[in-house]
C-alpha cells in the first residue's frame, strides 16, 4: 500500500480554482461610508448564545457604548456603532436566508459620532494574557473571517492547551473578496500588532501568516510590517479554495492534520483571521471595541466595486447605494459565492461576519439546471476532506442518511467545491446540508424519546417499588395485628388498630 | 427598495465550474474523430455507412426510451452520451458489417445497456461493450468477417453506391473476395492448426503488424496509434486521469512480456498485444468509462490492472480470439465491490475512517 499510495500521490489535490473576480475591487483604495442614519444591530453576530440588551428605548448612547452584553459562556457584547438614540428594542430580518426575524437594537444616528470614553493600554505585551483576553471579549471581538467564533474563549483555549504556533490566516480563497487582501495592503502594521498581542494571549511561539499568492500587494506590505518580528513569518500558500479554510490552511503550513474528533488547538495549532488580528490590535491600543469592519462590496450588478469601512448595522441598501447600482440585483449574497448566503431583501444589516455583500447581475446568477450523476468523480478529487461527495448525495437521495453518515457526512465542510465541479451541476452542498440537519433532528428526538422513556421507567419502577413498600408494610401491620391479639387473648384489643387501620383504607393510600 | 429577482430558492456555491456532461461527451467524440476519420479512409463507403446507421441507432433507441420514461427527450439527447455509445460500438465492428447489425447492436447498447437500468448514470456494464458481446454470441459469422483494408480513392475501392450496396447486403461477394483475418484471429487459428508463431507470423500471408493499423480488424482497432493520440488528449483535458490507462496497457505489456519471453513461439509480443485489438481504444475510451469505472485513483488503478490482465487471459486461453470487451464488462461487474472497499483516505481519519491519534 505504501508505493501506491506514493504513486497515486498522497498529497491530495484538492480543491478548484475558480475565476476569482478580485479586481478591480481589491485595487479599488478603501473608502469609508458616510455614516447611515439608522443603525440596526442585531443580538447575535456569533457564535454562542445571543445578547442580552442593556439599553432602553430612548435613552441615548455614544459610539462604543455597550448595548447588549454576553450571555453565557460562548458569547459577545454588542457595542453601539455610532452615537445617537435607541429607537427601537425588536424583531427585524435576519441577515440569513430563511428571512426570519432576529432580535436587534435600531440607533438613529445624531451624526455627531461620538466616541464614548476609551481605556487604551500603551503597551498590551505587558499586561497579563487573561487581561488581553478579558479586554478583547469585553471588546466584542469575535472571528471575522466569518466563522464569528468570540476570539477570546478562542485565546483561552490556546493559553490552556500550550498552543505554540499561531496561525494567521489571509488565504481569503473566496472570490469576489477582498476585505482581508485590503486590510493587510492598508493596515499590515495594525495586524501584525495586533497578532503579536494575540501571540502573548495565547503563549505561542511562532506565528505562520499564510497569504494566497493572488496578494502579491499584502505579501509585500506583511512583509515589511512583519520584518522587525523574527517569529512571525509570512508565508506564500497557493491559491486554491478553500485555502482560507483552517484545516487545510493548517495542513499547507504546517503539514499537521487535525484529527476528526479534535480541535485545531489539541494539535498546537489555533487559527486567528487577519480582520480579527487587527480587531484585537483596536481593542487593546485604542480601546474600541468591534463596531465597525471592511466589506467589500462587489459584483456585476454595483457600477463602483470596492471595499468601504462601514459601521455594524449598515442596511445592506445603503452599501449598495454607495457602490452604485447598475441594475436591479439577479441576486444578493451575504458572504463569498462558495459559501455565503442568500439575502430575501437589501435591508437586512451588516453583521460582524459580513466580510463582503455581493450584487450578481443575471449572467452572474445563472444556475444550470441539474442532471444525472455520471459518477465522473470530479467531486471526490475536488473535495479538500478527501470526502465520496456522490456516494453520500446517492445515498441521501434514497433517504439512506444513515448510510450517508457512514461515508463521513458530519465531516464534511460545507465548502461547495464538488458542487462546483460537478458537470451535471447536482446541488450536492444542499444535499449535504439537508441530511445533516434532518440527522441532527432526528438526534435531538432520538435523546428525547431516551429522556420520556427513563422517565417513564421510573415512574414505573417508583409505583412498584411503592406498591411492594405497601405491601410489606401491611404485612408486618397484619403480622402485628396478629401478635397482639394473641397476646391480649381474650382482653380488649388496642383502640387505635381496631378502628383506623382496616385493609381497604391501607391499599387505598 | 432593491429587492433581487430571484423567486426560486438558492443556496451556495453561487458559481458554477464551465463544466457540463455535453462538454465531456463531446470531447471524447472529438479524441474519437481521426482515428474515426483514418477508418473511413482504410474502409471506405461502407465503414462510412455502417458508423452512421450504428450512431442513428443509438440515438434512436435513447430516444425512444425518453419518451416512454416520460423524460424530456430534446434536452436529454444534448448531454451526447448515446451518440458517444453508438460510435465507440461502430468503432468495434467489422467495418464492412451488414446494417442490421448496426441497427440492432444500437438500438440494443441504449435500450437494454443503459435504459433499461434508468439512464444516463445508472448502468452497471458499458452499453456499446454489452452490445458488441450481444453482437459476437448472437451473430458469430458476420462479427467475425474482416476485410482487408482498401482505402478509399483506391483502384478498387467500393464507391458510394457500391458501399451503400455492401452494408445492405445487395452485394455480398464483395465481403467474400475481400475477407481476411484480424492478427489474433490468424495467429489463433494458426497455432491450433499446429503451426508455432514464428513461421506463422513470417509466412506471407500474416497480416502486417504495421504501426500505422493498414490491416484487417475494426476501425477502432487499426489506428491504435491516433486512438492513442486521442487518449493522450482526453489526459490533457483532465477529463480522464492516466489510472485506468496506464494499469491497463502496463499488466496487459507486462504479462505479454513475460509470457513472450518464456516461449515466444506460443506467446505474442507485448508490441502486438498493445497494438492490436481493442486495447487503445479499450484503455483510453472504453474501461475509462465513468458510469462503470470506479470513482478514487487507487479504485481505477485495480480495476484497470484487472481488465488488463483479463484481456490477456481471454486472449490467450479464452474462446475468443480478442478480450478487451469481455474483460470490460466482467471488471465493470466488480466495479460496485471496489468502490465499497476502496475508498479515499478522510482528512483528519485514518484509512479504516477511525479519528487520527493526537501526537503529542
Amino acid at each position: 500500500m505504501g508505493i501506491l499510495e506514493k504513486i497515486l500521490g498522497r498529497h491530495p489535490h484538492w480543491g478548484v480554482h475558480p475565476d476569482d473576480h478580485k479586481r478591480p475591487a481589491a485595487d479599488a483604495p478603501l473608502r469609508s461610508l458616510p455614516l447611515p442614519e439608522v443603525l440596526r444591530v442585531p443580538l447575535q453576530q456569533h457564535v454562542g448564545s445571543p445578547a442580552r440588551p442593556v439599553v432602553l428605548v430612548g435613552e441615548r448612547v455614544l459610539k462604543g457604548d455597550l448595548i447588549a452584553e454576553p450571555n453565557g459562556n460562548i458569547s459577545a457584547p454588542v457595542h453601539a456603532p455610532t452615537s445617537g438614540r435607541i429607537s427601537a428594542i425588536g424583531e427585524i430580518t435576519a441577515p440569513h436566508p430563511s428571512g426570519l426575524p432576529q432580535l436587534a437594537i435600531t440607533i438613529t444616528a445624531d451624526g455627531a459620532d461620538t466616541w464614548c470614553e476609551r481605556q487604551p493600554v500603551a503597551d498590551p505585551l505587558a499586561l497579563a494574557p487573561e487581561e488581553i483576553s478579558r479586554r478583547t471579549a469585553a471588546a466584542g471581538v469575535v472571528g471575522l473571517g466569518g466563522a464569528t467564533f468570540p476570539a477570546a474563549v478562542k485565546f483561552n483555549l490556546g493559553r490552556r492547551l500550550r498552543v505554540g504556533t499561531l496561525i494567521v490566516n489571509g488565504g481569503e480563497c473566496e472570490p469576489y473578496l477582498s476585505a482581508d487582501d485590503r486590510i493587510m495592503r492598508d493596515r499590515a502594521t495594525e495586524v501584525v500588532d495586533g497578532l503579536r498581542i494575540v501571540m502573548h494571549a495565547i503563549g505561542a511561539r511562532e506565528a505562520l501568516v499564510g497569504i494566497e499568492d493572488n496578494k502579491p500587494q499584502a505579501i509585500t506590505a506583511m512583509r515589511a510590517a512583519a520584518a522587525a518580528f523574527g517569529h512571525v513569518q509570512v508565508r506564500v500558500v497557493p491559491a486554491r479554495y478553500p485555502m482560507g479554510s483552517d484545516k487545510q490552511l493548517i495542513q499547507t503550513l504546517t503539514g499537521k492534520e487535525v484529527p476528526a474528533d479534535a480541535r485545531a488547538a489539541e494539535v498546537g495549532v489555533l487559527v486567528h483571521n487577519v480582520s480579527t488580528c487587527a480587531a484585537v490590535h483596536r481593542a487593546l491600543r485604542h480601546g474600541e471595541p468591534l463596531v465597525e469592519r471592511i466589506v467589500t462590496l462587489n459584483g456585476g450588478a454595483l457600477t463602483r466595486p470596492g471595499n468601504v469601512l462601514a459601521p455594524i448595522g449598515t442596511p445592506v441598501v445603503d452599501l449598495l447605494r454607495f457602490a452604485g447600482i447598475r441594475e436591479r440585483p439577479a441576486r444578493l449574497i451575504l458572504g463569498g459565492p462558495m459559501m455565503g448566503i442568500v439575502l430575501p431583501h437589501a435591508r437586512v444589516p451588516i453583521v460582524k461576519g459580513a466580510s463582503g455583500v455581493l450584487a450578481f447581475d443575471a449572467a452572474e446568477a445563472r444556475t444550470p439546471a441539474a442532471g444525472p450523476c455520471i459518477r465522473c468523480g470530479s467531486c471526490t478529487r475536488a473535495c479538500p476532506m478527501g470526502l465520496l461527495p456522490l456516494e453520500m448525495a446517492s445515498r441521501i437521495d434514497a433517504d439512506d442518511l444513515d448510510g450517508a453518515a457512514g461515508l463521513a457526512l458530519s465531516d464534511c465542510i460545507g465548502c461547495g467545491c464538488c458542487t462546483y465541479v460537478c458537470p451535471s451541476h447536482i446541488p450536492l452542498v444542499q444535499y449535504f446540508s439537508y441530511a445533516k440537519g434532518e440527522l441532527s433532528t432526528r438526534e435531538r428526538n432520538r435523546l428525547r424519546e431516551a429522556a420520556t422513556r427513563r422517565l417513564a421507567e421510573e415512574r414505573a419502577a417508583r409505583l412498584q417499588r411503592e406498591a411492594r413498600e405497601k405491601a410489606v408494610a401491611a404485612a408486618r401491620r397484619k403480622a402485628e395485628r396478629a401478635a397482639t391479639k394473641a397476646a391480649a387473648g381474650a382482653g380488649v384489643p388496642p383502640l387505635r388498630e381496631r378502628v383506623v387501620v382496616t385493609p381497604t383504607s391501607e391499599t387505598a393510600t | 427598495m432593491i429587492t433581487p429577482r430571484h423567486v426560486a430558492p438558492v443556496a451556495a456555491p453561487h458559481a458554477a465550474g464551465a463544466n457540463s456532461v455535453a462538454r465531456v461527451m463531446l470531447w471524447v467524440a472529438a479524441a474519437l474523430l481521426p482515428a474515426t476519420l483514418f477508418g473511413f479512409w482504410l474502409y471506405g463507403w461502407p465503414a462510412l455507412h455502417l458508423w452512421w446507421i450504428t450512431t442513428a441507432s443509438a440515438i434512436l433507441g435513447e430516444a425512444l426510451c425518453l419518451r416512454l420514461r416520460r423524460q424530456p427527450v430534446r434536452a436529454s439527447l444534448r448531454d451526447a452520451s448515446a451518440l458517444l455509445t453508438g460510435w465507440l460500438l461502430a468503432l468495434s465492428l467489422p467495418p464492412w458489417a451488414p446494417w442490421w447489425i448496426g441497427v440492432v447492436g444500437g438500438l440494443f447498447a441504449t435500450v437494454i445497456g443503459k435504459q433499461v437500468f434508468g439512464g444516463l448514470g445508472q448502468n452497471l456494464f458499458n452499453p456499446a461493450m454489452v452490445a458488441r458481446v450481444m453482437l459476437l454470441i448472437s451473430f458469430p459469422v458476420p462479427m467475425t468477417l474482416w476485410t482487408a483494408p482498401i482505402p478509399l480513392l483506391s483502384a478498387n475501392a467500393p464507391g458510394f453506391v457500391d458501399g451503400l450496396r455492401i452494408t445492405f447486403g445487395t452485394l455480398p461477394a464483395a465481403l467474400d473476395a475481400m475477407s481476411s483475418a484480424t492478427l489474433f484471429g490468424y495467429a489463433r487459428s494458426e497455432l491450433s492448426r499446429g503451426v508455432d508463431l514464428l513461421q506463422s507470423l513470417a509466412a506471407t500471408q500474416a497480416p502486417p503488424l504495421s504501426l500505422v493499423g493498414e490491416r484487417a480488424g475494426s476501425m477502432g482497432e487499426t489506428a491504435s496509434l491516433l486512438l492513442a493520440a486521442g487518449g493522450l488528449l482526453l489526459l490533457g483535458l483532465r477529463l480522464i486521469t492516466w489510472h485506468i490507462p496506464f494499469a491497463m496497457l502496463a499488466t496487459l505489456a507486462l504479462l505479454a512480456s513475460l509470457m513472450h519471453g518464456s516461449d515466444p513461439a506460443r506467446y505474442l509480443s507485448a508490441g502486438t498485444h498493445l497494438l492490436s485489438g481493442g486495447a487503445m481504444l479499450g484503455a483510453f475510451f472504453i474501461a475509462t468509462d465513468y458510469v462503470t469505472s470506479p470513482n478514487t485513483s487507487l479504485g481505477q488503478f485495480i480495476f484497470g490492472a484487472g481488465v488488463g490482465f483479463l484481456t490477456y487471459v481471454i486472449r490467450t486461453w479464452g474462446g475468443y480470439p480478442e478480450g478487451v470487451a469481455f474483460a470490460v464488462l466482467l471488471m465493470n461487474a466488480l466495479t460496485p465491490v471496489i468502490d465499497r472497499y476502496v475508498k479515499p483516505r478522510i482528512y483528519g481519519r485514518d484509512r479504516h475512517g477511525r479519528p487520527l491519534e493526537i501526537e503529542s
